[in-house]
């Protein structure tokens, strides 16, 4: 780096607070740095401005009231979410679901992936000056969202699945928009990778800057895109069958070997392409049948249809939904992990038999991805700051619950 | 090594720290005495689990357990990609066990949040404050005999009074 003078000029030391309202947070984090001159000497994150409870909540819910509380964990990608959860629950009640409803989520997961990663590249590239690249990103996320649209009703707040199953089925004609979709995917990626990849500003901005080691990923327990940009090959979706029919596809894993913000975004934009691949798979292989368990079982609810026009399917719904009756888990413990955007994403549920979980906890991947920022940051200058919590994809109302 | 045999093993090695080996839906759970939890720790990194993946607590209130609390480690070893569960009970009248901070970094957090939201405190922690909540916060949220409903809570924190007369709470 070049350097104006040779002689360091002698500063005080200064005490900056960044955030928790600060452009770059992208949501509401608070960092007490100390400064010497313009190079970060100590940092302090300060977390919990979003907690809310919501695994306290999960203790007064039922299994299938819960899934709108997870939509509010990682909320730029709560289909990963909904489905992580009902994978939990399932695993724990000993429910197997159909194929058609494994399709479907893995096709939801891995959209929601693009967008996740799409937006995060994006908020990375805004963050550091590169307007253009965010909003080519952006405006394809719209579009994702308009798939999440069509399929389950809503952009953000998708409880999309239920324990045993999915809310509806996806509608007639969904591949082809979302094969158009796909084919705009392509193009995007393509697009931003040529805006980005041999920039000299942006390579000068992120190389180099945030290295995470091989051991310290493992020791700060740092999972999913981080942990592959250092180097670690292990992706849940191919490491610990079975998990959703992910082994029934053909896809590769992305992995990064100088665990610097470059590589991170690297394998970012690589995984973008992989979920391209899988999307399309599923879409060509996605087999036929329900989308719910039998209601005889007593898990899952009947179709509204029927709920609204026989009587069966109102008393199998009552039979659901009701304090007194509900579906009985038995009295356990499961720990399910999965492949989130963000990393190891693992729902914990432990279970007295009755309807409500005696116990809900969420592994949220942001809180240890986060929990290395302070020695990320230490020796770089303060405009790195931005760069590196940027590539961290660290998702507040996730972080804090 | 299969995952049997290295409990087995462990079982001989520390026979005075198990309680019990369950098994649920195919996921193995060792059930610890908490002042043992960093030796069984240590010797199932170094046989490999060398990711601690997840680390919470459970308020065993009404569920029943040997203790009043479980601290429970969820442990993944990458080479086989198996994963065990280790849960250490700790007492009401005495809530503290050893820090596994030293065999990994990313129990400091977690641990301060076991701390914030149970009031279960790590020994030799390098710094053992809440995170989630406000330092002068009172109580541990996640304690089952903290209520989820009801107005008790609500009221007790400080009101910034505007001038405008407080509604008595309801009885």
């Amino acid at each position: 780096m070049n350097r104006v003078t040779e002689q360091p000029i002698e500063t005080d030391k200064m005490v900056l607070n960044f955030g928790p309202q600060h452009p770059s947070t992208h949501g509401t984090l608070r960092i007490i740095m100390e400064l010497e001159g313009e190079t970060v000497t100590k940092a302090t994150p300060e977390i919990g401005f979003l907690h809310s409870g919501f695994e306290k909540l999960g203790e007064d819910l039922d299994f299938n009231q819960y899934i709108t509380i997870t939509d509010r964990m990682n909320y730029l990608s709560p289909l990963c979410n909904n489905v992580a959860y009902a994978l939990a629950a399932e695993k724990l009640m000993g429910l197997k679901v159909s194929k058609r409803t494994e399709y479907i989520r893995v096709l939801m997961c891995e959209l929601s992936r693009i967008a996740d990663h799409l937006l995060n590249v994006g908020m990375l590239a805004v963050d550091l000056g590169a307007m253009t690249a965010f909003l080519y990103g952006f405006r394809l996320r719209e579009d994702i969202y308009d798939l999440f649209e069509i399929a389950t009703g809503t952009r953000l707040t998708t409880s999309y699945t239920l324990v045993g199953g999915l809310m509806r089925d996806i509608p007639d004609g969904y591949d082809k928009a979302v094969i158009k979709v796909l084919d705009d995917t392509d193009e995007v990626a393509n697009e931003i990778e040529t805006l980005l990849n041999k920039n000299r500003i942006w390579q000068d901005r992120t190389k180099d800057i945030g290295i995470i080691s091989k051991e310290d990923a493992i020791s700060y327990g740092i999972s999913g895109p981080m942990a592959r940009a250092s180097g670690i090959d292990w992706d849940i979706r191919v490491n610990e069958p079975p998990y959703s029919s992910y082994e029934d596809f053909d896809y590769d894993v992305a992995i990064a070997l100088n665990g610097d913000v470059f590589d991170r975004y690297l394998v970012r934009m690589e995984e973008v392409r992989q979920s391209i691949k899988i999307c399309r798979q599923s879409l060509d292989k996605m087999p036929t049948g329900d989308v719910s368990l039998d209601p005889d079982l007593g898990f899952s609810l009947p179709p509204k249809d029927e709920v609204y026009n026989s009587i069966e399917g109102l008393i199998y719904h009552f039979e659901v939904t009701m304090p007194n009756r509900g579906m009985t888990p038995p009295v356990g413990e499961a720990y399910v992990p999965t492949e989130s955007p963000n990393g190891e994403l693992g729902y914990y549920i432990v279970s007295d038999g009755t309807r409500t979980p005696y116990r809900v906890r969420t592994r949220p991947p942001s809180l240890m991805n986060y929990s290395i920022f302070s020695k990320l940051i230490e020796g770089h200058m303060l405009s790195d700051a931005p760069a590196i919590l940027g590539s961290l994809n660290v998702i507040a109302g996730e972080l804090d619950r | 090594m299969s995952q049997e045999t290295l409990i087995s093993q462990l079982k001989e090695k520390f026979p005075e720290a198990f309680l019990d080996i369950t098994e649920f839906v195919g996921e193995k759970i060792l059930h610890l005495k908490s002042q043992n939890i960093l030796l069984v720790l240590t010797a199932l990194k170094s046989a490999g689990y060398n990711f601690l993946a997840d680390l919470t607590a459970i308020d065993n209130l009404t569920l029943g357990g040997f203790e009043r609390f479980a601290v429970s480690y969820h442990l993944l070893c990458h080479e086989t990609a198996e994963r065990v569960t280790v849960k250490a009970y700790v007492s009401e009248e005495k809530p503290t066990l050893p820090s596994v901070e030293s065999l990994w970094k990313t129990a400091d957090w977690q641990e301060r949040e076991v701390f914030d939201l149970y009031g279960i405190i790590f020994e030799e922690h390098p710094d053992l404050t809440r995170i989630m909540n406000p330092d002068d916060y009172e109580g541990y949220p996640l304690r089952k005999d903290y209520p989820r409903l009801g107005r008790k809570e609500r009221d007790d924190f400080p009101v910034v009074d505007r001038g405008i007369q407080k509604k008595k709470p309801l009885e």
